[in-house]
């Protein structure tokens, strides 16, 4: 499953993509992640998964945009935090940071 | 003391609820039910055997627990069944974890997606649930299994409250809307915001101008159905492409945004041709709880859940 947490709004699309088929649930993620919105557990968006998940905290989920923005996720020279974490590729970010980066390098 | 104005509620829309007169309950082995309170109406639905038995359709009020007992004692009106008879009850919804006869909750994009796969059929793939707070976008498959989702709850631009506050802004009941949108001659530009407050300040200045009252339903209908492309673009789209919550029932929205999209949204009827014939009601509120008791189903067949039924 893909799992998009956050909002679209005016300004972009701000998502922390997940891609849970790939996920172990190992929780490295969880662990870099410096704003701590990381959590893993049993996946509520399908009950009969065996093992556990990481997902964006519920209440993180209407703040990723600020919340991730220090990371400048997927843009910068190196990959966010949780992103470099993690050796299957789990975790993406959808392009309204990419807007961020390019603004504070013009 | 001065008595209230008595004044028209344009956005109340009526509560339904019913009972099947083909199931006799007391010979059905499970009989589980769904919940799902959500931020602007709550519904229960009751099944026997992963048949649809009854439910009930009603407002959601100040608090959540009292909603869902108040939407439960609905449903089970017109049935000798009690609450006491009933298996296993999911709470799904904005409310779901104060669902005070639940024994578990799931969250209402699940739910949504098994729903509107029972409802409308396994060939479902794109279901947009445009609820009363927030709107989102589900891709499943055949077994009505969340593939990929997006939500939208930033706010209620948009959404099903949104027209609720329309309607009593433009004094036309909220279920009239739809229709009388699509009466014109020409399509005006859309309302520039679907954010409640700045939509309702233009509209006041519409109103104002003398703009004919079915063109500015025509416009605030084309923006809430520009907003919910938006999300679904993103997404992708894939046939069958069902809309369920409140808004599916409004063919302003619903047209507008088919043609924005350039397909057609799956007709309102049910998958099993025997509930069309028999006449069974189809209500596209209904898909949450529809999904959750039937995954109570699913969950005490399998053995992960057991029955809390008391009498």
């Amino acid at each position: 499953m893909i799992a998009n947490y956050g909002f679209q709004d005016g300004s972009g699309n701000w998502y922390v993509i997940f891609d849970t088929e790939k996920c172990n649930g190992c929780g490295k993620c969880v662990e870099v992640c410096p704003e701590k919105i990381l959590a893993v557990g049993p996946d509520e968006f399908d009950i009969f998964r065996e093992g556990p998940v990481a997902f964006v905290k519920h209440d993180e989920r209407k703040k990723v945009r600020y919340s991730c923005a220090p990371c400048k996720p997927g843009f910068g020279e190196k990959p966010a935090p949780c992103a470099g974490a993690c050796e299957f590729n789990v975790i993406a970010h959808s392009d309204g940071w990419m807007a961020c980066f390019k603004d504070s390098h013009q | 003391m001065a008595e209230a104005p008595k004044t028209q509620e344009f956005w109340r829309w009526p509560e339904t609820n019913w009972v099947n007169p083909d199931i006799d309950w007391k010979k059905g082995k499970l009989i589980t039910s769904g919940v799902d309170v959500g931020s602007v109406s709550t519904q229960a639905v009751i099944m026997v055997d992963a048949e649809f038995y009854a439910f009930g359709n009603t407002r959601t009020g100040s608090d959540s627990p009292n909603s869902a007992i108040k939407g439960m004692d609905y449903a089970l009106e017109k049935s000798d069944l009690k609450l006491e008879n009933i298996d296993y009850c999911i709470g799904t919804g904005y409310g779901r974890v104060n669902v005070p006869m639940a024994q578990q909750s799931i969250t209402e994009i699940s739910c949504h997606a098994r729903g509107a796969n029972y409802m409308y059929g396994p060939e479902v793939r794109t279901v947009m649930d445009m609820g009363g707070q927030d709107c989102k976008a589900i891709n499943i498959d055949d077994r009505g299994k969340v593939l990929n989702f997006m939500m939208n709850d930033k706010c209620a631009a948009g959404t099903g409250r949104g027209m609720e506050v329309f309607a009593d802004l433009i004094h036309v009941p909220v279920w009239e809307i739809g229709p009388r949108s699509l009466q014109v001659p020409k399509e005006p530009p859309m309302i520039s915001s679907t954010c409640v407050v700045f939509a309702k300040s233009e509209v006041v200045g519409l109103l104002e101008q003398g703009v004919p009252e079915s063109e500015i339903m025509a416009a605030y209908c084309s923006a809430m159905a520009h907003r919910i492309m938006e999300l679904l673009n993103r997404l992708g789209v894939k046939e069958k492409f069902v809309i369920t919550g409140g808004i599916a029932k409004n063919e302003g929205v619903v047209k507008r945004l088919e043609k924005e999209l350039g397909i057609k949204t799956a007709e309102q009827i049910w998958y099993k041709k025997e509930y069309t014939d028999r006449g069974y009601p189809f209500d596209t509120q209904l898909a949450g709880a529809m999904g959750a008791a039937i995954f109570g189903n699913t969950l005490l067949k399998m053995g992960k859940a057991k029955s809390a039924r008391k009498a």
